[in-house]
């Protein structure tokens, strides 16, 4: 019980760290930028523009609002990806101060997690305008948007924490996780309707957590729809799990980060 | 007295990999071919010593003889192989000034950011903030961006967040040889300030003259290993003889 505690009192005591980190990354990304913070509102509205074209003229899909539909998957695959793809060399970049002063190390993953989800309020301010201007009707159950970002964040900071650690000591993993990430969103209803999918890659999807988040988003924003129970436990289910897999291999992992950086 | 630190038999050990071993397929290679762990370093072995509080104790070695290692095991940096470190009450570490300034940003914004990594909360700096500004004389330069700056100015910086608390331990590795005189007076004063008020002080230093002048008692490290532990003078002279 002791040990909990003194982890929460540091945590504490470093709050303020983790702040200024965030607020570094933001104000170091967007110096001497002209539009400045408006390119993550415009970055996905780009995006969006250019695949709603491709695949609007291309590739047809019956999907009704594509737009909207397209927008709200990739946000928030977007925002997973950005997460864990920035983590992974969180260490490794923060060795120099990792060499010279103590802190809890885990500061690193959930400052870049936490920069990425604030990255995706930005990319939300486009999707709100996005669908100001399409024919979805937007109901209650849109209020509950944040619960599957909530979702999604629990579970991108377990991925996060299991990746920053292993790339510490195995720096093959960043370039081989770009690969997975790619495909990984192939197999996400992002680009193309679930419905497409059918017979035995339905089953993977099944397996998919960023399926579940990516669903659940949607339904509560474009389709007045809140998922049921069951849909929460599997959600909940997949978040605590990566969690705390990712917390025990941190752990294990976090008292040898200095021998390799 | 309590004791503010105690290192008992600490020794550690590092796996000094002529070249690295980063991924993956290096690994099973080397694992094969038994490669792997086989040539270990110890930087420290069996260090054991006690440091009093309010005493301010000076560790002195040739280069590679373990001194900031031994720095950094106390500051939570390094872990040991084996033994312990026990530390009663708050450390600033002064190990290397500035670690964490980030050049992009103004050394306001870094003052912020540094005090931050050493664990200070906001509220804290905020009524602090003055106070470190006029320690360093930078008043006109504070929202220069760092890159600017030259490295004197950048210690100055680095100095005066890591010394505004009052700690219970301060811990010095080889900083005051940064800065001009006038400078390095105003860091010594102000490490005499602290003494006063009872902070214990560790220092690693190659200079002979300093350490005589600030300590009460000296370490002798050599290889990883005590030499002798005891009265500054007795040591420091014995030291430079050997050495020469």
């Amino acid at each position: 019980m002791d040990y909990i505690k003194e982890k929460i009192n540091d945590f504490f005591k470093y709050r303020f760290l983790l702040y200024n980190l965030i607020s570094r990354e933001i104000k170091v990304k967007y110096r001497r930028s002209i539009l400045g913070i408006l390119w993550s509102v415009l970055n996905p509205l780009f995006t969006m523009i250019v695949i709603s074209m491709v695949f609007s003229r291309i590739f047809r899909f019956n999907v009704e609002n594509f737009n909207v539909y397209f927008l709200t998957g990739s946000v928030i695959f977007s925002f997973m990806s950005d997460a864990t793809t920035s983590s992974i060399s969180s260490i490794i970049g923060s060795g120099a101060l990792i060499k010279k002063v103590y802190m809890p190390k885990y500061i690193f993953p959930l400052e870049k997690t936490t920069f990425a989800l604030v990255n995706l309020g930005f990319s939300l301010i486009a999707v709100l305008i996005v669908i100001l201007f399409s024919s979805v009707k937007v109901g209650f159950s849109a209020l509950l948007f944040t619960v599957p970002i909530l979702y999604c964040y629990v579970f991108s900071l377990g991925i996060s924490l299991a990746l920053a650690a292993l790339t510490v000591r195995f720096r093959d993993i960043q370039h081989l996780y770009s690969v997975i990430v790619t495909t990984w969103m192939y197999l996400t209803p992002v680009i193309y309707p679930a419905s497409a999918i059918e017979g035995k890659l339905f089953k993977v999807m099944k397996f998919n957590p960023m399926y579940y988040y990516v669903t659940y988003f949607r339904e509560v924003i474009m389709y007045n729809h809140v998922p049921d129970f069951n849909f929460n436990l599997i959600c909940i289910g997949f978040s605590l799990s990566s969690l705390i897999i990712g917390t025990i291999i941190f752990k294990k992992k976090q008292k040898t980060f200095i021998l390799y950086i | 007295m309590q004791n503010a630190i105690e290192v008992k038999n600490v020794t550690i050990k590092f796996n000094m990999a002529k070249e690295k071993v980063d991924s993956i397929k290096e690994y099973i290679l080397k694992f094969i071919k038994k490669q792997l762990f086989f040539e270990e370093f110890t930087a420290l072995n069996n260090v054991s010593f006690d440091v009093k509080k309010g005493e301010v104790f000076g560790i002195i070695g040739l280069n590679g003889c373990g001194k900031s290692t031994i720095l950094k095991i106390i500051s939570g940096i390094y872990s040991p192989s084996k033994g312990s470190v026990k530390v009663n009450g708050s450390i600033a570490p002064l190990i290397e000034l500035g670690a964490g300034f980030d050049m992009d940003l103004t050394a306001r914004e870094n003052i912020y950011l540094n005090g931050s990594v050493l664990g200070y909360s906001k509220n804290y700096i905020d009524s602090k903030f003055d106070e470190i500004v006029d320690f360093t004389e930078l008043h006109q330069f504070i929202d220069v961006p760092m890159k600017n700056y030259s490295s004197g100015m950048v210690a100055r910086i680095g100095f005066a967040i890591a010394t505004i608390t009052d700690p219970d331990i301060l811990i010095v590795d080889e900083i005051l040889s940064v800065g001009d005189f006038l400078f390095q007076q105003k860091c010594e004063q102000r490490i005499n300030e602290l003494m006063k008020n009872g902070t214990t002080i560790l220092i690693v230093s190659h200079s002979i003259d300093q350490i005589k002048r600030l300590c009460n008692r000296v370490m002798w490290l050599k290889a990883g290993q005590v030499v002798k532990i005891g009265e500054t003078q007795e040591i420091c002279n014995e030291y430079s003889h050997t050495t020469k």
